[in-house]
């Protein structure tokens, strides 16, 4: 493996005599040229810390914001930072073609790609009890004929809460359980929805919206916005939503009563009923709507396309399925969609990296929903 | 190889240092985005997207750099490194070439048993190395930290060397990698 290096140990060798020694350093001139070296590799080692952002501790980074999450919700070894609580479905999703003038993404082309994927609750509490107030989570992978993936987070809300990273990690502290009462401070909630009228419209937004009785009749909505190129290369803003074909029933609050995971048996029953069907369809913005804020719906009147149906036709329990070990970043996208300038897109990527990472290392606990509730 | 050319070859081959500044060109700019992306939120996305092919291009540029050091002559050690000196900087560039090697397929089978796909760019993806195993990726990532940082320890000591002969021992060190090309070493033009 080694070439051939030339040989200044043979005797007729005249390497070394040829060098001669430059002449001796003075004391002091011994001394600066050290620290000249010793300076030179303290810079280096600086500038590579510092871009490492050692010199920055109060930035907001994927570890502050795990941290963050395992102060509020406490550490649960092997599970999701948030929306710990889930089950695993799968299925498929048929193409009827219509996405194809909007992006050349495979995904639209008309077919039939296997879809794996994960309703969750919010929160990082793998064990809350079911209730309509709790968001629901929806995570899908489409496994795309030329070996590309595209991966979705959803949740039931119509817009989301907060508008920047920051703004969700001071929500996520304003709503840590005090110690004394086991409740969040009310004050600090305030102060924050003082602070942040965006999040104070938000929130009329979604509860001008019924919470529907299950998962099987929830609309999910993609909440960011995306990029949707085409083939001849005419990039269009898009945001998208999987729509029920479940009919809406208002949630019921009595259903909560008794069953800490009514939500996920009554999922449970009726996938084993019947598949479960839901509408993707994509949302076209205009010029002028904002595609980087989360909190701000886009008019109604914008054009909405029915690109296929997802047919769910299985159900497992997070703990023995295959979408516990499956981390449903929203920029893991296949070629012909891109991320958009919202900053939250980003920084799920990376929080969501961050919470795989650790879970990935740790012991797994059995989950809230077991295996033999799936089969019942 | 005659002893009167090989005393003549004070630097090593024009594509040796030709492939010893574009690994370090990469190397050096693929520790500074490693480094800011695992902190980093609103850069993470663009940084990974980066970080990925670029570690593919490193596994690539080594191999090849490794094959052709192979074919090449190299110049001989400065008269000023004694024989321990030697075994040393030959161990370290042999440590370097491992280094080099290993990270970047530790970044790829973390990738594989994450099962996340490998994305080069668009939809040009790499096949998976490893079986889809969260434990085997946990591991994989903590390797994967642990080489980056011990990638830089080790360049920082091989910058430091080098320096130290250049500036302490002037052995015109330096002038071996230098990227021009120096006919002689420093010592002699001086003389």
């Amino acid at each position: 493996m080694e070439g051939r290096r030339s040989d200044t140990n043979s005797p007729d060798d005249s390497s070394s005599s040829t060098e001669r020694q430059p002449p001796p350093l003075t004391k002091a001139s011994t001394f600066v040229r050290f620290g000249g070296v010793g300076i030179v590799l303290f810079c280096v080692a600086a500038a590579f810390l510092y871009v490492g952002g050692w010199f920055n501790p109060e930035a907001l980074t994927p570890q502050r914001f795990a941290d963050g999450f395992e102060r509020v919700d406490g550490i649960h070894s092997g599970f999701r930072l948030n929306h710990a609580k889930g089950v695993c479905v799968s299925g498929a999703f048929e193409s009827n073609g219509q996405g194809t003038r909007l992006s050349k993404a495979i995904v639209f082309k008309a077919g039939r790609a296997p879809v794996i994927g994960r309703f969750s609750l919010g929160g990082g509490n793998p064990y809350i009890a079911d209730a309509p107030k709790v968001i629901r989570g929806f995570g899908v992978l489409f496994k795309l004929p030329d070996g590309e993936e595209w991966r979705t987070a959803m949740v039931n809300t119509a817009v989301f809460a907060v508008h920047t990273p920051q703004a969700f990690y001071d929500r996520l502290v304003a709503s840590q359980p005090d110690p004394k009462t086991g409740k969040p401070d009310p004050e600090k909630m305030a102060a924050f929805l003082a602070a942040h009228p965006e999040t104070m419209q938000a929130n009329k937004i979604i509860q001008s919206h019924p919470v529907s009785s299950g998962f099987a009749n929830s609309t999910f909505y993609g909440l960011n916005a995306f990029w949707f190129t085409d083939a001849s290369r005419i990039s269009i803003p898009v945001r998208w939503s999987m729509v029920p074909v479940q009919p809406f029933a208002p949630a019921d609050t009595a259903a909560a009563q008794g069953d800490k995971n009514y939500l996920f048996d009554a999922l449970i029953a009726s996938i084993h009923q019947h598949p479960l069907q839901w509408r993707l369809i994509i949302t076209i913005g205009q010029p002028n709507d904002p595609t980087n804020d989360a909190t701000i719906p886009w008019p109604d009147a914008r054009e909405h396309v029915d690109v296929g149906t997802l047919t769910l036709d299985q159900i497992e329990s997070d703990e023995s399925g295959p979408c516990r070990d499956i981390n449903f970043d929203p920029l893991l996208l296949p070629e012909g969609m891109a991320p958009s300038d919202d900053p939250l897109l980003s920084a799920r990527s990376a929080v969501y990296s961050q919470s795989f990472t650790r879970r990935a290392g740790e012991k797994e606990l059995p989950s809230a929903v077991t295996p033999s509730e799936v089969r019942k | 190889m005659s002893t009167s050319v090989a005393t003549a070859q004070r630097q090593f081959t024009a594509r040796m240092r030709f492939f010893h500044w574009l690994t370090a060109a990469i190397v050096l700019t693929m520790l500074g985005i490693g480094v800011a992306m695992v902190a980093s939120l609103a850069d993470y996305h663009r940084l990974v997207s980066i970080h990925r092919p670029l570690g593919i291009l490193i596994l690539i540029v080594v191999v090849i750099r490794f094959v052709n050091r192979h074919y090449s002559t190299l110049p001989p050690f400065p008269a000023t490194m004694s024989p321990q000196e030697r075994s040393v900087a030959s161990a370290s560039e042999l440590f370097l070439y491992a280094l080099l090697v290993l990270q970047p397929l530790a970044g790829w089978g973390m990738l594989s048993a994450a099962r996340y796909p490998i994305v080069l760019f668009g939809s040009i993806h790499l096949f998976p190395i490893l079986p889809h195993n969260v434990m085997l990726y946990a591991l994989l990532h903590k390797a994967h930290t642990v080489l980056a940082y011990l990638l830089f320890l080790t360049f920082l000591a091989h910058f430091g060397a080098v320096l130290f002969h250049t500036w302490v021992v002037r052995d015109g060190t330096f002038s071996r990698m230098a990227p021009w090309r120096v006919r002689l070493s420093q010592n002699e033009r001086a003389s």
